[in-house]
């Protein structure tokens, strides 16, 4: 019988093969090695949640209707007994109450879909805490960016999709914000909205966007970001053997193919195991859309917190008596709404999208890396990474500050008075700790290589000392410790030659230098053999 | 600190000591234990085996609680529906995936390999191929800047950049033309508010008379009429709602120029932010802050609804209202200035006839 | 194809049986306790309100005074305020207040349903005030849930939350949670508007519309058809659970996936 099976396949094979020339293609695949490591999986956990998002996506389309008709509610539902509703917000609730298996859909749709947002910024992390965004990779750097930003659009269409009070306050929101822009907020307001808020072409607009472009947009880039993984190879990180000439792994056929397809039925089935016991998003509880209520809790979903945040953080008054509000002209600018909603996620995002290209600029360095970096290796890298992300829990803290108020018996204005404070100063405390503990823990690593390591053996000297048996690396723990690139501050020419002219482009020159400073000048360098000889005949 | 924590300049007695450490190469490959003991790897195959049984429990499983549970519209039915059809699929999925990723790690090869990477840049033959074919292209169609005829071909570039710069406007014009549906921004300055029209309570619309705001009410508000419009019904109810709220008119201070805009220490303001249009709802009737529940700002009703925290600058909106001869009460004309958030040309735009009173920005 | 149901069924009757007999004691205790403190409101008499004036001297009157005139910027006046407000604050351990804060904080209550009575018959014979609604006023098997659903959207759900699990205000105050609050306790609530809570007199929402407020309120404790419900405080409560049991359980197996078998 394994004969006349091998005989079908082979035949298969050669029929596909002689129409395609596949076998090329098989036979660069199938082989392909990747690099073990349970960080590398986290970009496979936003392309899986993505999966199930179209799967869930397709059943949903089936049911609901993307109409902001209003009709009259006739369901099982007793709390909405002939209540007047779009036509949206009647199917999302015969979906969820007459469809067997369609609130879970729903939930599976909601949770995959704060998964697939929250796979993306750990993902994107881990890229930047290691450094794999380095050349060769910065443009994939960049397509990962826009899928992240993509993600965003994706989440936030969807969440207004079910015409709620809830999402339709988020929408007026946006409303607000987008009328805020000068000169063209306006009529970019009438443009979105067809016309006043909230209008009837909203939710047929968005559902085309959330069901075709996004998601289609989406997709091609993710193409493109696998392309590109294949075409550059997986990153690995430092160890014995691993270099930036080589990959060190398990080929993709059968290992990963097993490991990571495995792995997305497992997502899968996290999302449905949460999904079917947790209630998300009851849109029952906020009722249909109606300009008139608002409901205590009124928060987006986590991914759009930090612009809410920082909505609530910006003061209307400074001091009670400097307005953010400007009226200039005759015009009105309102940089109470610009500055929290349009310019902080601008610069936000920008410095984001261009860090690798910034970092390599203000480093100098131009070799392909692909061993990645020890996070405390580049402290400064490091810390700014946990800058960025103390400001952006800060915004999210005061996106949840009524909830916190609540929870914790604290008042709101206290906390957000806290929070004023805390979003200038606590990222740059965190720079500062996070650069002292790299710093720590790469002295730490010197010392092991030095010393070695403490073995809890206490052995008492001849002459009545006791001291700990310390036991040198082997050659692989050390390598991982020493391995790493030591780079000192940029030296440039002085401003005056020796017959005292100044030379053009010092300014510039001093301002690179500044520059390469701030990344290099507190390290801590490699051991080197010669002091591992030295720290051994000091032991002697 | 200023420089790397490295003792520097060494007398070198260990001229035999290299600069760098060397890599050390892949480390000694430990095989794991089913690699050695065939009864291991029996008894993973059967592991593994178990779980891919537990996925078509979880199949079943699905399908079962499917066919067999009867959503009647009963919220606990539902909710059992939902749960076991989600068990299932949980269980369908778990079991493949734990199932192969157990497989893959116990049984399949983890001895690593090496592959070498090569460089990214095109070989300079590629490079220098890639160059000639372009310029043979270059020279194929005509624009090439050697021979004669420059300025035709000049002609040529320039039109063809224009033409398609140019052919998008055909589509987007009328595209973004249409999808605006209006682009009169005055319309934000406009409420359904009318002098004379009454105040009804939101959803039902029955008229309020004075008599029933007792002090420490809390009316949310919408235009008469408003439920009977045909069109339009949402957005006008998006702009007209109004909070009216009576104090005790010991506790109000009138603002100068509205004297007559409240009765008795009724007042009526306008329900939308002027941060960025949340509906502003929370009234606190001891401390007369009406407070926004999306960002927080908070508004002195008793003060003519100035901020008293939060990011929102300008007070909301009062409405004048007076009674009727019925006791009603009614507004006394639309809003004096534009409700809702700020945008560039809300000083241009107010109200009909009634212009001029857009300060009271004042804190 | 319903066996599998029916068997279901049979196998939690004993269960659902047990239920239903807990509910039906649970409504009849909640029955008899409203329909005493209605009768208690309706039929006051001379001695409760001498016995309600002697409780009032020895635990109100050290702040709202002998006459119940009350203090500046201590307690309000307490005439007229009605025999609901009594029940409402004394009943909900509101009053007497324990410590001053941003709020009256509800707690144990320190009397007896009777003893609540005469207290408010005390206070209500101090000046004409709403009184205690009627078992059937607050009967949410009466009301129409969805009235209820957009009466509370409109007026209560911006402090309370969507359906009632509570919310901050400004310094430190807050709306209370109203699942546990009794039917009697809302509609007084709604009625005498307790410390920073507007008042909804009749006027503005009727009787009627008080008690479908109620019955919205009583429909909630069927629960969420779509599971445990994360405490109905909106997307903060699922985004923290989405990462950190989402995408926590994910984490835990990629760590599973990378580590070395044995």
């Amino acid at each position: 019988m394994g004969a006349r099976v091998n005989a079908v396949a082979g035949g298969t094979a050669n029929w596909v093969d002689e129409r395609t020339s596949i076998g090329g293609f098989v036979k660069f695949f199938a082989r392909k090695l990747f690099p073990d490591h349970w960080s590398f999986m986290l970009g496979e956990v936003a392309l899986y949640s993505f999966i199930v998002l179209l799967l869930s996506g397709v059943f949903l389309t089936a049911f609901f209707v993307p109409s902001m008709t209003i009709v009259t509610y006739d369901g099982p539902l007793a709390t909405m007994q002939g209540v007047e509703m779009s036509e949206a917000f009647a199917s999302t609730l015969h979906m969820s109450f007459e469809v067997p298996g369609g609130l879970l859909m729903r939930q599976i749709h909601h949770w995959a879909a704060l998964l697939f947002t929250a796979a993306i910024l750990t993902h994107m992390a881990r890229i930047f805490f290691t450094g794999a965004f380095r050349k060769p990779r910065e443009l994939n750097w960049l397509v990962g960016f826009t899928l992240m930003i993509l993600s965003l659009a994706a989440g936030f269409s969807g969440y207004s999709l079910p015409d709620d009070v809830l999402s339709g306050n988020g929408l007026r929101i946006i409303e607000g914000v987008t009328r805020s822009i000068p000169i063209l907020g306006e009529y970019v307001s009438y443009w979105m909205f067809g016309g006043e808020f909230p209008g009837e072409a909203l939710i047929p607009r968005l559902f085309t966007m959330h069901i075709l472009l996004v998601p289609g947009l989406i997709l091609g880039l993710i193409a493109l970001h696998l392309f590109l993984v294949f075409l550059h190879k997986h990153t690995q990180y430092p160890g014995g053997g691993r270099t930036h000439k080589n990959v060190v792994g398990l080929p993709l056929f059968p290992v990963y193919t097993a490991k990571a397809g495995g792995f997305f039925f497992v997502v899968f089935g996290v999302i449905a195991l949460v999904s079917a016991v947790f209630t998300i998003n009851p849109v029952w509880n906020y009722g249909p859309y109606d300009p008139s209520p608002v409901s205590a809790g009124t928060q987006p979903d986590w991914y759009m917190l930090f612009i809410d945040g920082g909505l609530r953080l910006m003061p209307g008054w400074l001091f009670d008596v400097i307005p953010t509000e400007w009226e200039l002209w005759g015009y009105t600018i309102p940089m109470n709404v610009l500055v929290p909603a349009v310019i902080m996620p601008g610069l936000f995002f920008g410095f984001l999208a261009l860090y690798p290209w910034i970092e390599a600029w203000a480093t100098g360095d131009r070799g392909e890396k692909h061993v990645l970096d020890r996070p405390r290796n580049v402290p400064v890298r490091t810390s700014l990474g946990v800058a960025i992300i103390t400001f952006y829990v800060v915004l999210v803290l005061e996106a949840c500050n009524d909830i916190i108020a609540i929870l914790f018996h604290v008042s709101l204005n206290d906390l957000t008075l806290f929070l004023r404070v805390a979003v200038f100063v606590l990222p740059v405390l965190a720079y500062l700790i996070t650069r002292r503990i790299c710093l720590g823990l790469q002295r730490k690593d010197r010392e092991l290589v030095l010393h070695g390591k403490e073995t809890g053996r206490i052995v008492r000297h001849a002459h009545g000392e006791y001291v700990e048996v310390h036991e040198p690396l082997d050659e692989h723990e050390r390598w991982i410790l020493v391995s790493y690139d030591d780079i000192a501050p940029l030296e440039i020419a002085p401003e005056y030659n020796d017959r005292g002219v100044r030379r053009k482009g010092y300014k510039w020159d001093r301002f690179k230098q500044g520059l390469s400073r701030f990344y290099f000048e507190h390290r801590i360098s490699p051991v080197t053999p010669q002091e591992l000889e030295e720290a051994k005949h000091a032991h002697h | 600190m200023s420089t790397a924590d490295k003792p520097v300049d060494h007398e070198s007695t260990h001229g035999d000591v290299p600069d760098s450490f060397e890599d050390p190469g892949l480390p000694y490959h430990r095989p794991r234990r089913a690699d050695v003991d065939p009864k291991a790897a029996n008894k993973a195959e059967r592991q593994v085996a178990a779980l891919f049984g537990l996925s078509i429990l979880g199949t079943i499983l699905a399908l079962g609680a499917y066919f067999m549970i009867d959503m009647t519209g009963e919220i606990a039915s539902i909710r059992f529906a939902n749960m076991m059809i989600g068990l299932g699929i949980f269980l369908a999925m778990m079991g493949i995936g734990l199932g192969a990723i157990h497989w893959a790690k116990t049984l399949m090869r983890d001895h690593e390999m090496v592959e070498e990477r090569h460089a990214l840049r095109s070989s300079d033959e590629a490079r220098a191929g890639a160059i000639q074919n372009l310029q043979d292209g270059v020279e194929d169609s005509g624009l090439g800047s050697d021979g004669s005829g420059t300025s035709r071909r000049g002609l040529l570039k320039g039109s063809l950049i224009t033409a398609v710069l140019a052919a998008p406007l055909a589509l987007l014009v009328p595209q973004i033309g249409n999808m605006g549906g209006q682009w009169n921004t005055r319309e934000f300055a406009h409420t359904m508010w009318r002098q004379g029209m009454r105040l009804t309570r939101d959803p039902d619309g029955t008229p309020i008379k004075a008599a029933d705001v007792t002090i420490g009410s809390a009316f949310h508000v919408i235009p008469d009429g408003l439920n009977d419009l045909e069109h339009g019904k949402i957005e006008a109810k998006a702009k007209a709602v109004v909070l009216l709220i009576r104090l005790d008119p010991r506790d109000l201070k009138i603002q100068p120029g509205r004297e007559d805009w409240s009765f008795d220490g009724i007042v009526a303001y306008s329900k939308i932010c002027t941060h960025v249009g949340c509906p502003v709802a929370l009234y606190e009737q001891q401390t007369h802050h009406l407070l926004c529940p999306c960002h927080q700002s908070t508004f002195d009703v008793a003060d003519g609804a100035k901020v008293v925290f939060g990011p929102a600058k300008r007070p909301l909106p009062q409405l004048p209202i007076a009674i009727d001869d019925e006791g009603y009460i009614v507004a006394k004309s639309d809003f004096h200035e534009p409700i809702g958030s700020s945008y560039w040309t809300r000083l241009k735009n107010t109200s009909d006839g009634l212009s001029g009173d857009t300060e009271g920005g004042s804190h | 194809m319903h066996s599998l149901a029916r068997h279901r069924y049979h196998r939690a009757a004993p269960v659902v049986l047990v239920l239903l007999l807990l509910g039906l004691i649970a409504g009849i205790a909640a029955a008899v306790s409203t329909a005493s403190s209605a009768n208690a409101a309706t039929t006051t008499s001379a001695d409760d309100v001498s016995e309600g004036q002697k409780l009032f001297a020895a635990n109100c009157a050290s702040c709202h005074g002998l006459g119940a005139e009350g203090q500046d910027g201590v307690a309000p006046s307490l005439i007229g305020v009605g025999a609901a407000a009594v029940d409402f604050q004394v009943g909900t351990g509101r009053m007497p207040m324990q410590a001053s804060g941003p709020q009256a904080i509800a707690k144990r209550t320190q009397f007896s349903q009777a003893e609540i009575s005469q207290l408010a018959a005390f206070v209500a014979s101090l000046g004409a005030g709403p009184a205690i609604p009627t078992a059937e006023q607050v009967d949410p098997a009466l009301g129409d849930a969805a009235n209820g659903m957009q009466l509370f959207r409109t007026n209560c759900a911006m402090c309370h939350g969507s359906v009632g699990g509570g919310g901050a205000l400004s310094q430190g105050k807050f709306a209370p949670n109203l699942w546990e609050t009794t039917p009697t306790h809302i509609y007084e609530a709604m009625l005498t508007g307790p410390q920073s809570m507007p008042v909804f007199n009749d006027a503005n929402i009727t009787s009627e519309g008080k008690r479908d407020i109620i019955s919205y309120l009583k429909a909630q404790d069927e629960g969420s058809p779509g599971g445990l419900r994360l405490g109905t405080i909106g997307p903060v409560a699922e985004g923290l659970w989405g990462w950190f049991l989402v995408l926590g359980l994910v984490v835990a197996s990629t760590v599973w996936i990378g580590a070395r078998s044995s």
